[in-house]
């Protein structure tokens, strides 16, 4: 593992250098930074004091100890220091969630790669079907989609260098953007505990220059990638489909069956029985295959019988990826 | 109410075993409380020097890995459950709530006995677990933790008995302090330890029921495997972490105020000034204690939550900071134009102030969503909870334990050796602790037994940190016991306070109080020749 994670320098040195290994890092540096600065001069303000007052006011003669002033309370005094952390804390709220949700957006055009995580590694699917081990290749300068999932309990998927942290978590499906700038190779690690292994659970991201990665993606089976099931995911999901029946109760286009039909699924508003309104993500969709019951399409009966035990998890991704694709 | 009573015998006179494990008298509970909960601190201690030790190579060295996740379970658990939740609250509570009342007892003094002993039964079904010791670190995440061959179910067995003990403990004290308060003990004359023990009572009762219906489902889980966390049976894995941090967020609130209340007491009597802000203490600790409960999300950050609860639970989170802020800008404000000298609880205590603000002031870092997510699980967590936990909590368990030892066991101790125990104890947690801030910052994960190289020397240093630590502890203790054996005689007020448990002998007598007193003023009234009225 250890040559996957090549020194990139400390993580201080680039904060203080302001170069981070992504735009995203650098914004959460940002805000680091604004609380380090305000936490320093908070700091410095109340153990200033202490220090101060503790050697200023220090008994210089025992029997003086008598004439301290009554001084119980001071209510301007204490108006302020309600007021003014009230304050600081607003705003740094405000700019961590800001910095959050930035860094949450979808966008559009993402690479999007699979990780699953089982004690103690990770396991890696790229749409076009290639698989690997603990090793993720992705392009500099484009956004990548990180879909996770675990199969046996909760693990972490944490790179440092991007500041990007997420769960993954059996029978979820959970989201990582990122957006890598500078190529070169960095170490992913578990951060939740999983069990002995735990500390040995780590992957590598490497970073490609674009041009690279294309090559890389042509042919892969040189470098990396073990690439030996060359199936499409959204391929292997259409077979699959097919295969399933689904299409029995689902049309993808046209007249509508037992069931809603498939065109543009994929992100659509979907409103539910009961009145509330979902947005047809990845987790959406898995959660529709493996436990239709959860959430009911208006207008639909709850018919649908549930695949949990007849479609692997690796089918459903792979479902999903093909559902992906009917725009 | 000054001077020797005559009446009364110590209440230590009495001896043999039966008269300690038959008590009902609050004292001798509070003293068997506090003997236990430092003994386990001690034994967690050690877990934790051999987790220090283990880190000093990035290999796997003196233990397999699987041992090191043991002994990081072994020492958040016994901290957490048998050291820090019962030390203040059981031990010092016990001994003291009472006195500081005014009263004989507590309301219901065979619970109280009972309490102990249920903590004893649970403790030893925590000791019972070690034959396959559990590896799931103190928060029991499931899957795993319904997974793993360690025994999950005897170990939570074991916590929930020693939950019902608190739960006794918390209901006993909050209706000793509504009930059985001395003659002109109004509210507002009651000292502000009295204020942070009732809020602290308050989120016993309330949150650790939760944590023992969660240990109880978890059970289920193992035994009978009912799913209520396994995702392949249809069960969430995320909803162990809901109810987990629904109790394990209120209680660390549970472990703080009890500590900031003995701050509160120390820093008048040695800046010989009124306390600052009394009202605004006392019902700071009333606020903590219920925005306690609406901010458990924050440690679910990367948990897949929706943004939107994200956002909510960030933004509550940073108002549990106000009323912290507040309390320290009184207990600094306490010591403007004060006549202050630095025996080890002053010292201790000034302490606390220091280190559990570099505590607090690293909050934020983990409160705000987009550092969280980076700084989440990873040393930095260690690092800030250690500052709040041990740079606060057991900073002023030591303040407590320093200021009130002439009071429980009639003898002073060797100021000396305390100071010089300080010194190391302030020297080793800082060097230990402070590192982790970076090592966490540079993003090595916690619970990690081996790690890559580039971290190597920041644990080097944090190792090196807690041997000065552990050292300063053993000599601090060493000095306790060198007190007890042959300390000089206590005065019945040493240090010229003017809270009730003062106000009678050293040791006291069994009935606390000669005669019960009559209270005519709050306990505050320092330097001013004579007090004021509240
Ligand atoms: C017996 C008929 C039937 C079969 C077979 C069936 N479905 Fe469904 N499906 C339904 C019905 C009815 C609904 C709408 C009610 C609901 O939400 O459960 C639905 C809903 C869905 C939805 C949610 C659609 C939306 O617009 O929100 C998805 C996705 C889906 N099915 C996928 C599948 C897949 C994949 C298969 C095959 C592996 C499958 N279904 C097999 C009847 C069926
Ligand atoms: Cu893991």
């Amino acid at each position: 593992m250890e040559g996957a994670c090549r020194e990139k320098g400390s993580v201080m040195g680039k904060v203080f250098a302001l170069g981070a290994a992504s735009g995203q890092a650098a914004q959460v540096d940002a805000v680091f930074l604004m609380i380090l600065v305000i936490g320093i001069f908070f700091f410095l303000l109340t153990q200033g004091l202490l220090i101060y007052f503790a050697v200023k006011y220090r008994r210089r003669s025992p029997d003086r100890d008598n004439e301290t002033p009554r001084i119980t309370e001071n209510r301007v005094l204490e108006f302020f220091w309600i007021l003014i952390p009230s304050i600081v804390v607003v705003v740094i709220f405000y700019y961590g969630w800001r910095v959050y949700t930035n860094l949450h957006e979808p966008e559009a055009g993402a690479v999007e790669v699979y990780v699953n995580g089982r004690q103690w590694l990770y396991e890696i699917k790229y749409p076009d079907g290639r698989t690997a081990i603990n090793e993720i290749r992705v392009p500099a300068g484009k956004p990548v989609k990180f879909i996770l999932s675990a199969s046996d309990v909760i693990h972490g998927f944490y790179f440092p260098d991007f500041r990007g942290k997420m769960d993954m978590i059996p029978g979820r499906t959970t989201v990582l953007r990122l957006q890598p700038d500078r190529p070169g190779r960095y170490p992913i690690f578990c951060t939740v505990y999983c069990g002995t292994g735990h500390s040995n659970m780590m992957a590598r991201l490497i970073v490609m220059p674009p041009a690279e990665y294309a090559e890389w993606a042509a042919h892969g089976e040189k470098e990396g990638g073990e690439g030996k099931e060359h199936e499409p995911l959204a391929v292997r999901g259409e077979r699959i489909v097919k295969n399933a029946g689904c299409l029995n109760c689902h049309n993808i286009e046209g007249p509508v069956k037992v069931g809603p039909d498939w065109k543009g699924v994929y992100g659509r508003k979907v409103l539910l029985e009961g009145g509330k309104t979902v947005t047809a993500d990845e987790d959406y969709l898995r959660e529709s295959i493996v436990d239709p019951g959860a959430k009911i399409v208006k207008g639909f009966p709850n018919v649908m019988p549930t695949y949990k035990t007849t479609l692997p998890k690796d089918d459903i991704d792979a479902v999903v990826a093909y559902l992906k694709t009917l725009k | 109410m000054n001077g020797e009573p005559e009446t009364g015998r110590g209440y230590l006179e009495e001896r043999g075993w039966r008269s300690w494990a038959y008590t009902m008298d609050h004292k001798r509970i509070g003293v068997m409380y506090l003997c236990t909960t430092i003994a386990f601190f001690f034994i967690g201690g050690i877990f934790a020097l051999l987790l220090r030790l283990e880190l000093l190579s990035p290999q796997a060295k003196y233990f397999s890995d699987h041992a090191y996740n043991v002994f990081f379970t072994l020492h958040g658990a016994m901290m957490i459950f048998l050291f820090i939740i019962p030390a203040i609250p059981s031990g010092l509570g016990n001994f003291f709530i009472p006195m500081h009342i005014g009263a004989r007892d507590v309301a219901f003094p065979r619970l109280n006995l009972a309490s102990y002993w249920i903590f004893v039964a649970g403790f030893l079904v925590v000791i019972a677990s070690l034959v396959s010791p559990m590896d799931t670190g103190w928060t029991f995440y499931t899957p795993y933790s319904a997974k793993t061959g360690a025994a999950v179910a005897t170990l939570s067995f074991g916590i929930f008995l020693i939950g019902m003990s608190s739960i006794l403990t918390g209901l006993n004290f909050i209706v000793t302090i509504h009930m059985m308060r001395a003659p002109g003990m109004t509210w507002h004359r009651m000292p502000l330890f009295l204020w942070g023990m009732y809020a602290t009572s308050i989120i016993q009762v309330i949150a650790t029921p939760v944590v023992g219906v969660t240990f109880l489902l978890l059970a289920m889980e193992r035994i009978f495997g009912v799913a209520f966390f396994d995702p392949s049976k249809g069960g969430d894995p995320v909803l162990f972490q809901h109810f987990f941090w629904f109790y394990s967020h209120p209680v660390v609130y549970v472990m703080i105020l009890p500590a900031m209340g003995i701050i509160s007491e120390v820093i008048p009597v040695f800046s010989r000034k009124p306390i600052f802000g009394y009202k605004a203490i006392a019902y700071s600790s009333l606020a903590i204690a219920f925005l306690g409960f609406l901010v458990w999300g924050h440690h679910m950050f990367t948990s897949g939550m929706s943004p939107l609860a994200n956002a909510f639970f960030s933004f509550l989170t940073f108002f549990v900071a106000v009323p912290t802020a507040v309390k320290v800008f009184n207990w600094i404000a306490t010591l403007y134009k004060g006549s202050i000298t630095f025996e080890a609880p002053m010292l201790y205590a000034l302490t606390f102030i220091f280190l559990f603000a570099v505590g607090g002031l690293t909050g934020p870092f983990l409160g705000a969503l987009a550092t969280d997510v980076q700084l989440h699980d990873t040393y930095f967590v260690v690092a800030h909870f250690h500052y709040t936990m041990m740079g606060g909590t057991v900073m002023g368990f030591f303040a407590g334990l320093h200021y009130w030892f002439p009071k429980m066991t009639g003898k002073m101790l060797n100021e000396k050796v305390a100071r010089i125990a300080w010194a190391l104890v302030f020297l080793g947690f800082n060097v230990t602790f402070f590192t982790m801030f970076i090592t966490g910052f540079e993003g090595m994960p916690r619970r990690y037994a081996e790690y890559l190289p580039r971290y190597h020397v920041e644990n080097v240093i944090s190792s090196i940190g807690s041997a000065i630590l552990a050292v300063g502890i053993l000599v601090m203790f060493w000095n306790f016991l060198q007190g007890i054996r042959k300390g000089p005689p206590a005065p019945g007020n040493p240090w010229r306070a003017l809270t009730l448990e003062w106000q009678t002998s050293s040791p006291p007598i069994t009935e606390n109080f000669p005669e019960i007193p009559v209270v005519t003023d709050w306990p505050y009234g320092y330097g001013e020749p004579k007090g004021r009225t509240a």
